[in-house]
Order: C-alpha cells, then structure tokens, then sequence
C-alpha cells in the first residue's frame, strides 16, 4: 500500500523534468503535418509487425495452394511459385524489414559512434589515426562493400545486416565526431571537468545529451536507406534466404515469373515504398523540428 | 591554388593505399577461399592435391607476400589474373567498366540536369507549386528502390508494349543510337535516387543561403534578381550541393551492380558477383580498387571544383 502512493511522487518530478525538455521539438513536429504522417506510417508498419500472426491468413513459409495462384478472395494477393500466401509473406516481411533497419543502424550506431566519440573527446593521435580510417572507409563505395562484405560472411540476414553495420558505421563516426568538437569546448563541459568528472561521466553524462539532436535525425533517415540496402542485397541473393518471406527476397525471386504473374513482384515492392516513405517523412519532420535555424524560418 | 591542388593529390595517393589495405585484408579475414569453395566437402579430393592447388595460386604464401605481389603488379598495371578462368583481371576491367561508367556518367548528368534547376526553382519560390512537386518528387525518388521500378519498367514494357531491351551491348562509339537505346532507361532509373537527393541539397543550401544578409544587401543594391540569384546565391549554395554529387557518384556506382543484373548489361557487377562468389580473390580486390579510384578520383575533381567556386579556398 505504502509503495503504491509513494510510486505516483517519485514519478512526477521524472515526468515534469521530461516535460520541460521536449517541448520545442514535440510542438514543432506536431506542427508538421508530413512528419506526423511519417510516424503513423511506421506505427502502422510496426503494428503488422507486432500483429503478424494474427493478421496473416495463412503460413508465410508454407505452401497452401498451387503455384502462381491469381489474386482472389481465398489468396487476395495472390500465391507465389511455391504455392505461399503471397499476403501473408508480405505481412512477414515487415518484420524482417524493421528487424534489420533497426539492428543495423543499431550496429553501426553503436560502433561508429564510439569510435567518433574516442577520436573528438581525446582528439590528437587518436583521432587522427581513427579519422584516416574512416576516410578509408568512405573510399569505397558504400552499396559495393556492403555486397562484398555480405558476399563473402556468405549470404544470410544476420551477414546482411553486419555488412550494412559496417557500411554506415563511418557515418556516425564522422558525425558524432564533428558533434563533439563542437560542444568539447564548451563552458559546462569545462566546469563539469572541473568538479572532477571523469571521462566516462563527461561523455555519457554531459556530452552525450547534447549531441542526441542530429544523431536521431540522422538513424531515422539511415533506418529508411537501411532498409532498402537490405531489400537489394536479398534481391541479389545476398540477404536474407528463402523460404524467410523478406520483400527483396520475394522481388528477387518473383521477377523471374513476372510477366506471367506481375502480381508476384508488386506487392512486396509497394510494401518497401510505404515502409522507406515513412522514415524518410518522419527524418524530415525531425530535423525540422530539431534544427533550431530551420525552426525559426518557417 | 596550385598549392591547394597539390595539397589534395597528394592526399590520394595514401587513400588510395589504406583502400586497397582494407580491401584486401577484408577478403582474408571471412572465411574460405577459392579452394574451399572448388573443392570443399568432395572426398575425391586429397588435402595433399588441396595444398597443391593453393601453392599454385600462391594462396599459402604469408599474406605480406601476396598483397606486396598484388600491389606491385597493379603499380606496373597489372591486376591479377582471375583463379578462376584464367584471365586477366585488367582484361575484364577494361571490358566491363566501360559500360558501368557510362552507366553511372549518364545517371549522375541527368540527376544534376533535372535536380540543380529545380532545388533553385523550388527554394526562390518558396511554398509556391514548383517547391510542392519538387518536394513530392525528392520523396518519391528517396522511397522508391531503383530495383523494383526497373522491374516494373521491364513488366510494363514487355507486357504492354511487347519491348524488351536488346540483349547485345553496343559501344556508344560503334552505334551510338543503338546504345543510346539500351542504356537511357536504366541510367535514368538508376539517376532517379540521386536526382532527389541532389534536388534536396539544393533547395535546403538555397535556402539557407537566400536568409543571408549579403543576399539582401544584392538586393537593396538594386541588382536585378537573376544577377543575384545566379551570381551570389547560387554559387555559395553550390559547394554542398557539390560535396552531395560526388558522394552521389559513388552510390551510383553501387547501386548500378544492381541495375546492371536487372538489364543484363556487361558491366562490372556480373564480374565482380561471380567473383565474390567463387572467393575469387584478384577479381574482386582489384575490381573494388577501380571502383574505389574512380570515387577517389571524382571527390578530388569535386575539391579542386571547390577551389574553383568558393574563392576563400582560391585564396586560402
């Protein structure tokens, strides 16, 4: 009894304090009705995601009809070259998608962050040499070493999203790097130091906060092209493997009976549109309401 | 200037270098070569034949041998020759990248074409239709894979119209119609997501630059809008926009791989998977390094381009 009254106060400082820190950005996205529109999209995608059992007809992975079925009431998207619930694939497929948007971008953010969270926060050699590195990195072209990489660990999801990981890791490196330059410098980061903060709680306790800004911007853009990279590695055979219902997978693989059957490679295509259109809507809307230059113009 | 120049071709040579380390110390950290891949999991074969076949491909050489060799042939122009077909890999190059370049070329000149008038377009005016269908259009070709509407393009094309493009390559300098036939669909597909990413750069560095006092100050000085536009504000909103293209010509490169399987044209891509496939590992070092010079090579072009637009690098 005791503990349930107390729990409503202890929350309440937490709730204010949040309140008064996000506000702005909220408010300026709210504003935006393109972004809004962006984040119902993904909300949308991530229901079929979570409710994908219940909301598929049949199996994703195995056969229930003959090959090649037109689209009709049993099969309203029609059946694949197997025989598989052509609907029920794609409702599958938005996990997929989502899974290795997130993984990925999480990989890349996870370590190329730290890297150019190292190479800012102590700079000098560190940075130079981690720097080099990245340059390296950006020399190759992205979507080339990403089949490569993905080639070569031989094709799987979990390789796919490692190669995307790799790929985009550089990305963040630069940019947090750039974003901690900026702010290493500051008064209360100094005076932070001062009172005898060490690096950890300088990086994660001050600096960290105040460069999250371009860094969700920058992972909601990422997670759209992510997801595309995805789809043309599994379009290549270099992704994710059959009989796992991946929309690049079923495009790959539904091109060869295309013209027979168009419906086989149209709706996997305009379930990755939908779900790229998304991130890249709410991307925007984003960084509009973050970018305190582009706030004051509109 | 010429010390700025020289400055940025000289940093090519050790990007260059660290690729080509990165490269090929990728392909020897994942697992199995050529050989596993040959002859893995046969029992006809011995491992004594097995080591032998790797002697002969100088693959059990230490790896500091075999990549000095692979660098010092490339350094005298030779790049290997393929494990498995037996050809050199300079050979192939200078078959394939032709087509994968004029590719990318025509992508990235119809991309800026279409992308830098209408980013200019949309950011003068501002809000107005132009700026609406601008930003519909950067969405759209943010969001749709090149892929998948070169299939529908194919669908379409072959269904309605009964055309599918012709299976035999044609140089452009042997008939140029003719390859201007096979290659303008797919540049045009594969331009589409560079078009609206450079059509975005342009519209937002515009109109970060149009809010600028100098802009004003044009302005006020009576100087007719077309004057200003193209002489003050365009030419500083160009260095970002300059940066996107090259970063651009680079994905192109990439995504063109998948394009060039979608249109069997005999570009680079069919090469360089067979390659990957097969842990061929001449073909696929080398092919990556090309591609990487030629990124390399046009993000030099855009920094001397810099010089060329921002005086205060002219002069720095």
């Amino acid at each position: 009894m005791v503990s349930s009254s107390a729990a409503p106060e202890a929350a309440a400082p937490a709730a204010v304090s949040r309140r008064r820190r996000s506000p702005a950005f909220l408010r300026s996205l709210r504003r935006n009705p393109l972004g809004v529109a962006g984040l119902c999209i993904i909300a949308l995608v991530a229901l079929v995601a979570i409710l994908a059992p219940v909301l598929s007809p049949h199996e994703p992975t195995a056969q229930v009809a003959s090959r090649l079925e037109e689209p009709g009431p049993e099969y309203l998207l029609g059946t694949d070259e197997f025989g598989r619930d052509i609907l029920s694939r794609v409702i599958y497929g938005s996990r997929i998608s989502l899974y290795v948007g997130f993984v990925s971008v999480g990989l890349a953010l996870l370590t190329g962050g730290a890297l150019g969270m190292i190479a800012g926060y102590f700079g000098g050699r560190t940075d130079t040499l981690l720097m080099r590195l990245v340059d390296v990195l950006f020399a190759i072209p992205s979507l080339v070493l990403a089949i490569v990489i993905a080639g070569l660990l031989g094709p799987s999801l979990t390789n796919a999203m490692i190669a995307i990981g790799i790929v985009y890791a550089p990305i963040y490196a630069r940019l947090v790097r750039g974003e901690v330059l900026a702010v290493r410098n500051h008064l209360y980061i100094e005076s932070a130091r001062a009172t005898g903060v060490g690096h950890m709680g300088l990086i994660f306790r001050h600096i960290l906060p105040n460069i999250t800004a371009p860094l969700i911007v920058q992972t909601t853009l990422l997670l759209s092209t992510a997801i595309l990279s995805e789809a043309a590695l599994s379009f290549l055979g270099l992704g994710t493997q059959p009989p796992e219902p991946s929309w690049g997978t079923m495009l790959g693989s539904g091109r060869r009976y295309m013209e027979l059957t168009p419906w086989v490679a149209i709706a996997p295509g305009i379930a990755i549109v939908i779900t790229v259109l998304g991130f890249n809507l709410l991307g925007d809307g984003l960084r509009d309401a973050l970018d305190p230059r582009l706030r004051g113009s509109e | 200037m010429s010390r700025y120049v020289l400055q940025r071709l000289a940093l090519v040579i050790p990007t260059l270098f660290g690729a080509s380390l990165a490269v090929f110390v990728l392909l020897r950290l994942l697992p199995g070569d050529i050989v596993d891949i040959l002859f893995g999991g046969d029992p006809q074969v011995s491992q004594q034949t097995i080591d032998q076949i790797r002697e002969s491909m100088g693959l059990n050489k230490p790896l500091i041998v075999q990549y000095i060799e692979w660098v010092g042939g490339l350094l005298q122009g030779d790049a290997g020759v393929s494990m498995r077909s037996g050809i050199p890999v300079s050979e192939t190059i200078a078959r394939s990248m032709p087509v994968t370049m004029q590719l990318a070329i025509m992508a990235i000149f119809f991309a800026c074409v279409v992308a830098v008038p209408m980013g200019v377009l949309s950011a003068v005016r501002r809000n107005g239709a132009s700026d609406l269908i601008t930003r519909i259009v950067g969405l759209i070709g943010l969001s749709f894979p090149a892929f998948w509407l070169a299939t529908m393009f194919l669908l379409i094309s072959s269904t309605l119209f009964r055309w599918v493009p012709p299976l035999k390559w044609v140089a452009p300098w042997e008939d140029l119609g003719r390859n201007m036939q096979i290659m303008i669909v797919p540049a045009l597909l594969l331009g589409l997501q560079p078009m609206a990413i450079i059509m975005r750069m342009t519209r937002a560095s515009m109109l970060e630059v149009l809010r600028q006092d100098y802009i004003r100050t044009a302005y006020a000085k009576g100087l007719r809008d077309r004057l200003v536009l193209a002489r003050h504000a365009l030419q500083n909103a160009f260095i970002p926009v300059l940066t996107v293209i090259g970063v651009q010509f680079g994905a192109l490169m990439g995504g063109s791989v998948i394009i060039e399987q979608i249109f069997s044209l005999p570009g680079v891509a069919f090469f360089l998977l067979s390659g990957i496939y097969n842990r061929d590992y001449p073909v696929v070092q080398s092919t990556v390094l090309f591609l990487s010079l030629i990124f390399i090579l046009v993000n030099l072009a855009v920094d001397l381009l810099y010089g060329y637009v921002d005086p205060r690098i002219r002069y720095g």
